[in-house]
């Protein structure tokens, strides 16, 4: 277990208060001019040091995605933008650094901003976190009024404005493409990569783009040193990580862990075990809806990182813990998120659009035990015809948490489904192909 | 995607406020300038919450005109996003969250209150014509589950019993308390915390 010292989010749970002054007390704004005095090189460099890799799903590496950067600002100006439209099922972890740990976003945006090269920072808030939202901007204004942004930003001479771009409750905003499209004022449609957002992004300039997470952890890390941090968990899943576990466990919670920790002691140690104890365990879902289900073997010895978790056939992706008992039927389960799906497709790419809708139809009627028994391979047919065959990840998304259901809990949709359309009966008509329809029961 | 309804009766002019205006005024500076069409889906809100809840098309038009672009691209906005409501909601807008994280905590019976306390049907006002409800995707609030949002604020940790009273509350004008209902002050595990003791203690 990650030692308290250890922890980068010291007011994860509003022990102090989310103020500056007791941000500064746990050590938030100390020496940051220091720190950016070392350079761009230096930062970039610490931050691949520390084996940093993106909290918000992919888990690409921080400090490569920064140099990617020109390095000479030209004729277009550099952005920054914060990914603050945490809708993922399960994951609940930016809302709570939004509202108790803000000036760690703040610090990290200003050191972020001055590695490449940005004097604007836009901050993309889902629309329902208004209330989070607003507590941002009063720390925000705390900062300006401090002299830590502005002009000459806590005594850097870097000059940065950071602004709030609320969003509107569309999921697909959360993909980085869409996020631009967003801000820009259009529906949030992803865009053709390349260009890659780091060349040619928002208003067509360069800009970066980071999970609230990722950001929030840059400036512990430059004061520690990136060596401390990849001390923490094993060598390309390194630091600590801050799970949400939800579901059916007796103490549903946020906690911040090293990575690699074994999902057993997450559940039965952080969050009080699950309801009707172990044994009652069903599935978990390790990194938000849109990763596959882990039936109950792989829970017992699986450790929580990226590579693991691939290693396993599902991803750590956001790290939001969904743990699901046998008092649940988990072919409905996965029907819901196949509606979320449904209901969260942009409506730009052919198969995700229709493909997501038949999904959901097809698990409904499954959940319902309405289906036939070829449906099983049907629906994982088509959910190979979504994946990769779209603009963005969506497709991967929609039709992974579907691919999970069918190789772990393939047994228990056919013997639900037993329903079997083999014409029995058969009128002698022979010159008529499709005797069978002639039968009511077949019909 | 969602199928977005746009109401019937439409009133035949919009204009911001005063007020509205300034703050509209404050925001396209948050964008370089040319780039104000990025001040769309803030300025929408803005209609929003100056309509009642709700966005009437002479909304968008006047916005388009305030922007200065295409009043389709401005439509386009409007209906993508969740978020706005093209038809009348109630003063008091219940968005339950349904979404697997919550449904596994009993979201249903949530919905199930809503449907008996408030309307048969989603988007159908109450009878006195102050609440309506919706049924919305994840709120990002899942270890608060079963939750739902009451226009801006997070009702957390609830049951059928406790939104029976929450909606009780508003039918007597009383303003119900945001935030937990089992007494948490955020999402740290109750009664068994592991982390963050010896700091908090010191």
């Amino acid at each position: 277990m990650l030692e308290d010292k250890d922890r980068i989010f010291k007011n994860l749970y509003n022990d102090f208060g989310p103020d500056l002054a007791s941000a500064k007390q746990r050590g938030d704004w100390k020496n940051t001019k220091e720190i950016c005095e070392k350079g761009r090189e230096w930062i970039i460099d610490e931050i691949k040091t520390s084996e940093l890799r993106g909290r918000g799903g992919a888990g690409f590496p921080t400090g490569l995605k920064w140099s990617f950067a020109p390095k000479e600002v030209g004729s277009r100006p550099h952005y920054l933008v914060i990914n603050a439209d945490e809708s993922e099922p399960g994951t609940c972890k930016d809302r709570d650094i939004l509202r108790f740990e803000p000036h760690k976003l703040i610090e990290g945006c200003l050191i972020a901003s001055y590695a490449v090269n940005a004097h604007k920072c836009y901050i993309y808030i889902r629309g329902e976190y208004f209330n989070e939202g607003q507590k941002l901007q009063i720390a925000i204004d705390e900062a300006y009024k401090d002299g830590l942004l502005g002009k000459n930003s806590a005594g850097t001479g870097w000059e940065l404005d950071i602004y709030i771009h609320y969003g509107a409750g569309a999921y697909i905003c959360g993909e980085e493409t869409a996020l631009l499209e967003s801000i820009e004022g259009k529906k949030g449609q992803p865009r053709l990569k390349p260009p890659f957002p780091a060349l040619i992004g928002l208003y067509g300039c360069p800009t970066i783009i980071n999970n609230v997470e990722t950001i929030s952890v840059v400036p512990t890390i430059l004061r520690k040193g990136g060596k401390w941090f990849s001390s923490l968990g094993r060598p390309k899943n390194t630091g600590s990580k801050i799970y949400c576990i939800s579901g059916n466990v007796n103490n549903p919670c946020n906690v911040e862990e090293e990575m690699g920790i074994p999902l057993k002691e997450l559940i039965e140690k952080h969050a009080g075990g699950v309801i009707g104890g172990w044994d009652n365990l069903k599935a978990v879902i390790p990194g938000g809806s849109s990763m596959p289900l882990l039936p109950k073997e792989t829970c017992e010895t699986i450790k929580m990182d990226f590579d693991a978790c691939v290693e396993n056939k599902t991803g750590l992706g956001t790290a939001g813990i969904v743990v699901i008992n046998k008092d649940q039927d988990i072919i409905k389960c996965m029907a819901r998120i196949a509606r979320f799906y449904k209901h969260e497709s942009c409506g730009q790419c052919t198969p995700c659009r229709e493909g997501s809708g038949w999904m959901w139809r097809m698990l409904e009627r499954m959940a319902k035990g309405e289906a036939t028994r070829d449906e099983v391979d049907m629906l994982l047919d088509v959910t190979k015809q979504i994946e990769g065959h779209t603009i963005c990840a969506f497709g991967e998304g929609s039709s992974w948490p579907v691919q999970g259901l069918i190789r772990n809990f393939k047994d228990e949709i056919i013997e639900r489904n037993k329903f079997d359309p083999i014409v029995k009966k058969q009128k002698d008509i022979p010159y008529l192909v499709d005797q069978h329809l002639l039968d009511k029961d077949n019909a | 995607m969602a199928v977005k309804k746009i109401s019937k009766v439409q009133p035949e002019n919009f204009e911001f406020n005063k007020k509205n205006k300034e703050t509209a005024d404050i925001i396209i500076k948050n964008y370089p300038s040319g780039k104000q069409q990025s001040a769309v889906m803030a300025l929408l809100y803005l209609a929003q919450k100056q309509n009642d809840n709700w966005i009437p098309l002479s909304a968008m038009k006047y916005i388009a005109k305030y922007l200065d672009m295409p009043y389709i691209k401005v439509y386009e906005v409007a209906t993508f996003y969740s978020m706005y409501n093209l038809t009348p909601v109630g003063k008091y807008f219940f968005q339950v969250c349904t979404t697997t994280p919550c449904m596994l905590r009993g979201a249903y019976n949530l919905v199930e209150v809503c449907k008996k306390k408030i309307s048969e049907e989603e988007n159908m006002l109450s009878k006195d014509g102050k609440t309506s409800w919706l049924e919305v995707e994840c709120l990002g609030a899942c270890v608060n589950a079963p939750m739902l949002q009451l226009n801006e604020d997070y009702f957390e940790d609830l049951d059928s019993a406790k939104l029976e009273k929450i909606i009780d509350k508003i039918s007597n004008n009383e303003v119900p308390q945001p935030g937990s209902y089992r007494g948490r002050l955020s999402s740290e595990p109750e009664n068994t915390r592991k982390t963050l003791i010896g700091i908090k203690n010191a």
